[in-house]
């Protein structure tokens, strides 16, 4: 029997809330290239992490080379040669390829640092994986395919026997993929044992020896690639538990209440739909498919370089978000603390910040209105919280959504993008989210959805579009939406 | 009957909830503030009882009178400060305003246009700067500062260094004179603190200023124009400096060309000691008073007691620290309790 590199046997991880791994075996063999495939969500950035020493198993055991070795930190991992190559780049852009390889282990000579030596050597790891990069040269100076191509010397410079590359091909050109793929030849000549993350199937067949498929936190399947289509891939991708599940109404559906023409930006091309009042118009894509950069170039964040907007049919422009809560559009963003809280604020700060006008005059404030309309919406959301002075802050998640979208409902808008509603929020409240959308819907809103959660999609959106690389590559009505229908336009097959 | 009792049964309870309210307000501050008042109770007492000038009217109304002009330009950068901002410039705004309107006044121009120019001299100053800082990414420190030294450089070689004497008695009297028993200065500062608490506390533009400086991209999502909210409040500290440049230059009854240097960080201190937070987002104007009278008091007390003025520096700046850890340490339990 052969050895395996490494062996991580029945892994379990829990976060508050969240069962995210729940018993993941996954075997590595030297010299092979092993993808792992899975929806956002299934646990693949997890188990990386816990490889990696970034995260700390519950259970569970991690065989390298024979022995049961337990990853402690990032110093562990790389002692026992395994290193991680992150989707985002982690190189300091002004110092040289040398110094970015040799950082924190810089080599001496009489006690000041040997700038020489180590871009000789530095030199030496690049032309053995045949690469053409010059080692004295800045990092800003290089494309993201040579950064990548840096990271993975910096790995073999550690002596590295498992590399984990976490979807390297995703913001490569297809020269540059074919390049990277040369380069992992090389990696398993020499005996080493390639993680290989990814969402595009189309690339399997070129480097995958073999194949593990991630689903709700559990390894669903391993088997070698040539014994598997890519059509059964999605089929054990995508056979995801409809949990939480939420039946909407059916209501009448109205007349076009925004309508995009050909929209594009630095990082969306071309896109066409329009959402109708009392529906829920649905965006599905995987991470980083520009569903969330279409909806900030509608609402004015970033520029759009081409494409026309309607709101009710009238051609109007948008500049800046400004411009958007004027004509109605709510935008309720993905990143909650970040973007769509006043976290020092509280409850009730948080959710007349966009409705002031409605008791305040000059500097007349009407305390009398600001609590009403407070106290309305705390009741109609059911949102959970000791006081209207509390900060927003220390409340659960589900009820600073709650808040967020309270605070957007004040100002009435005609048409509502939420995206990713019921992100880090628990079961109970997301239901109750849906429940709210459903019923915004009923009252005329047009909304438009971003989900990674496709069974969540499923459930709530009247229509889909899916995206893909900045594009749409599918429009899917209600009645022919499964996630094989999905996940097909939004992975390469 | 029945209804007159009622009546005054309602007046009674209504003047009962005034009362409890009155006390809840002032619980509410002594929760807030309690660090920052017990601080000033003790400075108050040590020198009430270590110098027999202090506890006096006339010293009083003098330290309200040296405060004011802290408290002009603390209340526009209280606003900065929760807006995640800062201001450098209004020390060298003082001298330039000072200047315009000392040279008007020597040329014989009616006092109150030689005001009304100052304020629009420092108006503009501001407007420029908050112009700047609103329109590009560059820090408001590097800016401000920027504009302090070049306003500071003009002052110099307009003057050539020299001093510029008043002998106008209306200008004499903006600064130097008083309304009854009450110095003018005094007056202008319970306006500009009304004025400054109304913006914060009753406007929109007040709750957009906590806005940009607790979550500027919320504040953005949310529609909030951030680029007026930031050329306001620059605005209204250009103005604010020059209200502050002219009591000075009256007061003084010339205007030096080194006059108002550090003042913005006398300013900064006090706001910072009222419990302000340089991250933004967070702070009130009855916070930056109560910082402004610390201030006062020690400046004024280390004179009574006729310290030597270098080391004057020394024991205000160790006495401010202490006084911004108090701060700290309480609403660090604060944060944690809520």
């Amino acid at each position: 029997m052969e050895q395996y590199l490494l062996e991580m046997k029945n892994i379990h991880k829990r976060f508050p809330g969240v069962y995210a791994l729940k018993g993941v075996n996954l075997c590595v063999r030297p010299g092979e290239v092993h993808a792992i495939l899975g929806e956002n969500g299934a646990g693949k950035s997890t188990l990386i992490n816990i490889l990696g020493g970034i995260l700390q198993k519950d259970e569970g055991e991690i065989w390298i080379n024979g022995r049961n070795e337990e990853i402690h930190g990032v110093l562990d991992a790389r002692n026992y040669g395994i290193n991680i190559i992150h989707q985002e780049l982690v190189l300091v852009p002004y110092l040289t390829v040398a110094e970015n390889i040799f950082i924190n282990r810089e080599e001496t000579k009489h006690g000041l640092v040997d700038f020489a030596g180590m871009r000789r050597k530095a030199q030496r790891f690049i032309d053995e994986l045949g690469l053409e990069i010059d080692a004295g040269q800045k990092i800003d100076a290089l494309t993201v395919a040579q950064q990548q191509m840096v990271e993975i010397v910096k790995a073999v410079s550690f002596q590295a026997r498992i590399i984990v590359m976490d979807e390297p091909t995703s913001s490569l050109s297809d020269k540059e993929i074919t390049a990277l793929f040369g380069c992992i030849k090389t990696l398993k000549a020499r005996g080493i044992g390639i993680i290989y993350i990814t969402h595009r199937l189309n690339e399997l067949s070129e480097i995958a020896d073999t194949i593990t498929v991630l689903r709700d936190g559990a390894s669903i399947i391993t088997k070698p690639y040539r014994e598997i289509t890519n059509d059964e891939i999605v089929k054990y991708m995508v056979g995801r538990e409809v949990t939480n599940y939420y039946t909407r109404t059916s209501h009448p559906i109205g007349e076009v209440a925004l309508s995009v023409k050909n929209l594009s930006s630095a990082k969306v091309h071309g896109l066409n739909f329009e959402v109708r009042r009392g529906e829920i118009l649905g965006f599905a894509g995987i991470v980083g498919a520009g569903r969330t950069e279409a909806m900030k170039a509608i609402v004015g964040l970033d520029e759009k370089t081409d494409g026309q907007i309607e709101i009710n049919g009238k051609p109007i422009v948008i500049r800046r978000p400004a411009d958007a809560y004027r004509l109605g559009i709510g935008y309720i963003p993905e990143s909650r603390r970040e973007e769509g809280i006043f976290p020092e604020q509280s409850v009730g700060f948080n959710m007349v910040i966009k409705v002031l006008d409605q008791f305040i005059k000059g500097v007349h404030l009407n305390k009398a209105k600001e609590t009403e309309i407070i106290q309305r919406y705390i009741r109609e959301l059911s949102v959970k919280t000791p006081s209207v002075d509390s900060f927003i802050k220390n409340l659960s998640g589900g009820n600073q959504q709650k808040v967020v979208i309270s605070s957007w409902l004040a100002s009435a808008p005609g048409i509502l993008i939420m995206d990713e509603p019921t992100r880090g929020i628990d079961v109970g409240a997301k239901a109750e989210i849906y429940a709210l959308m459903n019923d915004l819907a009923a009252h005329g809103i047009a909304i438009i959805m971003i989900s990674s959660e496709l069974p969540e999609i499923i459930n709530m959106a009247d229509r889909v579009m899916v995206m893909k690389d900045g594009r749409i590559t599918k429009e899917l009505l209600h009645d022919q939406l499964t996630q094989e229908e999905i996940m097909k336009y939004a992975v390469d097959i | 009957m029945e209804n007159v009792t009622n009546q005054a049964g309602k007046a009674l309870k209504g003047e009962n909830s005034n009362i409890s309210g009155f006390f809840k307000v002032i619980g509410k501050w002594i929760a807030r503030y309690g660090a920052q008042l017990c601080f000033l109770a003790i400075l108050f007492l040590v020198l009430a009882f270590s110098t027999t000038t202090f506890f006096t009217a006339k010293n009083l109304i003098n330290v309200m009178r040296q405060v004011s002009i802290n408290v002009f330009v603390a209340c526009a950068m209280t606003m900065i400060l929760i807006a995640g901002g800062i201001d450098l410039s209004i020390g060298a705004v003082m001298a330039t305003t000072g200047m315009v309107a000392a040279y008007m006044s020597l040329a014989g121009i009616p006092f109150f246009l030689c005001v009304l120019a100052g304020l629009a001299v420092g108006t503009i100053a501001g407007l420029v700067n908050g112009i700047i800082i609103a329109n590009t990414n560059m820090q408001p420190f590097i800016v401000t500062y920027s504009t302090q030294i070049i306003l500071r450089g003009m002052v110099y070689v307009i003057t050539a260094a020299g001093t510029v004497r008043l002998t106008s008695e209306a200008f004499l009297n903006f600064g130097g004179g008083s309304l009854g028993p009450i110095p003018w200065p005094i007056l202008y500062m319970i306006v500009v603190i009304v004025f400054s608490v109304l913006i914060l506390n009753r406007s929109k533009l007040g709750r957009h200023i906590y806005a940009i400086g607790g979550n500027p991209k919320a504040a953005e999502y949310s529609g909030i124009n951030i680029k007026k909210v930031k050329i306001f409040i620059y605005t209204l500290s250009g103005t604010l400096a020059a209200l502050s440049g002219l009591v000075l230059t009256s007061r003084n009854s010339s205007m030096q060309p080194s006059v108002g240097t550090g003042l913005e960080m006398d300013a900064i201190a006090a706001v910072v000691l009222g419990g302000t937070s340089m991250a933004g987002g967070q702070g009130a104007i009855a916070g930056t008073i109560i910082g402004a009278f610390i201030i006062g008091f020690i400046n004024n007390g280390l004179n009574l007691m006729q310290m030597d003025s270098f080391w004057q520096y020394i024991v205000k700046g160790i006495v401010i620290l202490i006084a911004v850890y108090m701060d700290f340490v309480k609403s660090k339990k604060l944060q944690k309790g809520k």
